[in-house]
């Protein structure tokens, strides 16, 4: 009984034969060959593989196929057809500041703050803590920051 | 759903025929056959068309593109821009229509080293491409003016360049690079060309929008982990959890369930480690979960962190091997008036990149090839030929983006290994994934480092001896034993003791000594190396001899910086750009409290302030760091920012709470849960100070991570009177807001 819709296309897991315990993380990579989100950890603490389930920012790494029925999934690969087939302005924001150095976590990092920008439009740099806690080895937060400050027209504290 | 990798993978299958100088980038690991090109600067994909190979480096499109090739690795770096914004400088082509294509390994062996090497460590991306770079645009250039010159029958003096145009100024006739790109490919190279003063730069050292970052904002770039071969099988593996230990049975019930696992083509005891295959990454890795593994242990079964750390502290309690002397420290100690000593210790590190440890192999009739995010495509090479048992020339291999590196994925492949073992053994493509808790748990560590110092002033407090007895493994035995120093009493790894030997401090009396430590933990290469711990060592020790000397730390350091060398003048040139940067002359306010260190690393001179806040439930909080760095020329302002704000964290998360311990030979740690990580919310201010001097290249990766540490624990120094000597702070009690 998974049904659901990634990126604006019907998938049933079902039919693909995906066992309702597989992670999302998984399903995603190796079955339905969309590898823009990342695996970092399996156990939620990184958010290297942040997805928007029913618009909310959910480590696809502990989320069963079996929760996902009747779920409106979107990933990397489709942030951008959510917004008229045009970089999002935090897409945007991430190259004005050159946010990305390896890359690897910025999946998951767009999509917390796309997340948090639709939560508070104007976030304070505590909202910014408390929402970001992906990790990014390269350390890309002080850019993360002044990125989403950008996008906001908020004041950066930090700086 | 997507298609990316099937037209990828036909990319890659026509690429085995391509002849040289027709090569094309269509196996940049952030390029696939849809992408776009970026606006700033395109990737090349897929088109191959009359190329003409200008020179090693730069081939030329009839349509005025320009490819050049990229042999060193894109780990976030940003060499995958700033090396071709070299070729660009000198070649005086359009930088819209720069393309960069992945320099092949097969193509470097093939062509004698063609690409001088193929390794991206050490902080050498730019440092050693830079000359090479500059060259091969200049060269390449001189080549299309005289193609020119003679197309015209006029001398090569009446022609300039700008932006792919080559013009005849008295005549005003133009001819585009890609028009005569051929004839200049049939053209002698110049022995020698002039290079453009640095004053002339128009791109380098400029932050141009870096090419791979549009794509890492789409989630496109093809990162190892994210490679699909036909038929291939996913592998996850289990490894023995004591270091050296392998196999000794595999409970059969368990064995006979895990193979009929959903999904699961097979279970392969392979020896050192048991390997699940299957038709999904993540139900081989429940298969091999799931498996009852006895293992033989090897003698490393008692070994723990206490154990390894009671054996340095006895080591460097006596006399070790000497690695350099000068003066007479023993009776210049003897004499002073002020004596100190000091025993430090630095824990065993793992780097756990983002992206965890990969690659696929394919072994077919003899010959082998690896896709694979590697610091270095010749010791993915290396490893793939060994494990397959061919010749160098026998390996193909395609460096992906990489996930991270910071040294782990250099010098040691066991991943590429056991890739290729795996797909030899099961006879299809293999892409072998090691879970994050492989991935912390058989890392090549940076190695614990207990340090025993002794120090003395003389009666006006200048510091007049210093002796530093490291105990720590030995990383270089591991790669290059060649490069030991033999003594008489046992061979010195030069970077043991390195920060000592080479210190810029005028000390008239200096011993270093290296106890030479024997260990089962593999160690590596971990962002900075022995640069990372060891000037935590003298750093920190200088504030407290200047504690001791009454001194104010930046003035006890300024006065033994006294001489005309280059590297002592660079280093007092980091040391007053922080200061002055820091306010260093005016008081902090009440309850605040700072720290400075100096330390030159990989051809640069780093030094750095923190600022900390005692806050009045006790705790501390880290409230700006400022650094400033000398690497001769910036190749990319920005790049080179970025470097430094990535070393702040990457050295504050280790002061922190890095550490990997070992108990019953095993490492304790497995996760981000018990190897956690700063966050942005613990993130401080940062103010980078590039502060060039010009006149050679250093690096940038990994020399502000030197004295950031040392600067935090001076800091705290100051604010309670208590030197840290040992880490992580979180292990001493230390807590932060």
């Amino acid at each position: 009984m998974s049904t659901c819709e990634i990126n604006g296309t019907r998938v049933d897991f079902k039919a693909l034969n995906v066992e309702d315990e597989m992670p999302l993380l998984w399903a995603l990579r190796d079955e339905l060959n969309l590898p823009g989100t990342k695996y970092g950890c399996g156990i939620a603490q990184c958010g290297a593989c942040t997805v928007h389930i029913d618009g909310e920012a959910v480590r696809s790494c502990v989320y069963p196929i079996g929760a996902c029925n009747g779920k409106k999934i979107v990933t990397i690969e489709g942030l951008a057809a959510t917004n008229g087939n045009k970089l999002t302005k935090i897409q945007e924001a991430w190259i004005k500041h050159q946010v990305p150095q390896c890359g690897y976590c910025q999946s998951g990092m767009i999509l917390a703050a796309e997340k948090l920008l639709r939560d508070k439009p104007k976030p304070t740099d505590a909202d910014i803590d408390a929402a970001m806690t992906n990790i990014c080895r390269c350390s890309t937060y002080v850019r993360v920051r002044a990125a989403i400050h950008d996008v906001a027209g908020t004041t950066n504290t930090r700086a | 759903m997507n298609t990316t990798n099937v037209s990828r993978r036909e990319f890659l299958q026509t690429s085995a025929g391509a002849t040289a100088g027709l090569v094309i980038g269509f196996n940049f690991p952030s390029s696939n056959a849809q992408s776009k090109a970026p606006a700033t600067a395109g990737i090349a994909a897929g088109n191959v068309g009359g190329t003409s190979e200008v020179n090693a480096w730069i081939h030329i499109t009839p349509d005025n593109r320009v490819l050049v090739k990229f042999a060193r690795s894109e780990m976030g770096q940003g060499t995958s821009t700033s090396l071709p914004m070299m070729v660009a400088e000198e070649l005086e082509c359009d930088w819209s229509r720069v393309e960069i294509s992945e320099a092949m390994y097969s193509e470097h062996i093939k062509r004698n080293r063609l690409y001088v090497t193929t390794a991206t460590g050490g902080s050498r991306g730019t440092r050693d491409s830079a000359s090479v770079m500059l060259n091969a645009g200049a060269t390449a250039r001189a080549m299309l003016v005289q193609a020119a010159a003679a197309r015209w029958s006029v001398p090569v003096s009446e022609c300039v360049t700008a932006n792919s145009i080559i013009t005849h100024t008295p005549s005003k006739r133009t001819v585009t690079y890609g028009a005569v790109a051929e004839a200049a490919s049939k053209l002698k190279a110049p022995e020698k060309v002039a290079l453009k003063d640095p004053k002339d730069w128009k791109l380098v050292g400029k932050p141009i929008p870096r090419i791979d970052i549009p794509d890492k904002v789409v989630g496109k770039p093809m990162y190892g982990i994210d490679v699909v071969r036909p038929g291939m099988v996913h592998a996850a593996i289990a490894q023995c959890p004591v270091f050296g230990g392998k196999v000794k049975s595999i409970d059969a019930a368990s064995l006979a369930a895990a193979k009929r696992m959903k999904g699961v083509a097979d279970v392969l005891d392979m020896g050192e480690y048991v390997a699940v295959v299957g038709n999904n990454w993540w139900r081989c890795n429940q298969a091999v979960k799931s498996l009852k593994v006895t293992w033989d242990e090897g003698g490393n079964g008692n070994v723990s962190s206490e154990s390894i750390k009671k054996y340095m502290q006895e080591g460097v309690a006596k006399p070790a091997t000497l690695a350099k002397t000068t003066g007479d420290f023993a009776k210049a100690y003897a004499d002073a008036p002020t004596k100190l000593e000091a025993e430090f210790y630095a824990p065993y590190l793992d780097h756990a990149p983002m992206e965890p440890m990969n690659c696929t192999a394919e072994v077919k009739d003899g010959f082998v090839t690896v896709w694979v995010p590697t610091q270095s495509a010749e010791a993915a090479a290396a490893a793939a030929a060994r494990a397959a048992n061919v010749a160098p020339d026998k390996v193909e291999v395609y460096r992906q983006q990489l996930g991270g590196g910071f040294g782990r994925r250099g010098a040691f492949q066991d991943f590429s290994r056991q890739a290729v073992e795996i797909a030899m053994k099961v006879n299809k493509p293999v892409k072998l994934l090691w879970s994050r808790e492989e991935d912390i748990q058989h890392g090549h560590y940076r190695p614990a480092t207990v340090a025993r110092l002794q120090g003395a002033l003389d009666k006006d407090g200048k510091l007049v001896a210093l002796s530093a007895r490291v105990g720590v493994q030995s990383i270089l035995e591991r790669v290059r034993p060649e490069a030991l120093r033999k003594t008489e009493s046992g061979p010195v790894d030069p970077m043991a003791t390195s920060c000592f030997d080479d210190s810029p401090y005028a000390i008239p009396n200096l011993r270093t000594e290296h106890f030479y430590a024997k260990q089962h933990v593999p160690v590596g290469f971990w962002r900075a190396v022995a640069h990372s711990q060891n000037p935590v060592f003298r750093e920190c020790f200088m504030d407290e001899l200047a504690a001791r000397a009454k001194r104010d730390p930046y003035q006890f350091r300024m006065d033994l910086l006294s001489g005309t060398a280059d590297p002592v003048r660079r280093d007092r040139g980091v040391l007053e750009a922080v200061a002055k940067g820091a306010d260093w002359s005016k008081p902090m306010p009440a309850n605040h409290f700072r720290g400075i260190a100096v330390q030159d690393a990989y051809g640069s001179h780093a030094a750095s302030v923190v600022e900390i806040e005692k806050l009045a439930n006790g705790k501390l909080k880290i409230k700006r760091v400022v650094i400033a760095v000398d690497c001769g020329h910036v190749a990319h302002a920005d790049a080179a920012k970025a470097q430094i704000e990535g070393c702040m964290i990457y050295a504050l998360t280790a002061a922190l709470y890095g550490e990997i311990t070992i108990k019953n030979g095993r490492v304790e740690q497995s996760n981000f849960h018990d190897y956690p990580m700063m966050k942005i919310s613990e993130t401080p201010k940062i103010v980078s100070l590039l502060v060039p001097s010009g006149g050679f290249w250093g690096g940038m990766g990994e020399p502000p991570m030197a004295p950031l540490t040392p600067a935090l624990l001076n800091a705290i120094f100051a604010a309670t009177g208590k030197m840290h000597r040992s880490l992580p702070l979180s292990k001493e009690g230390v807590l932060f807001a």
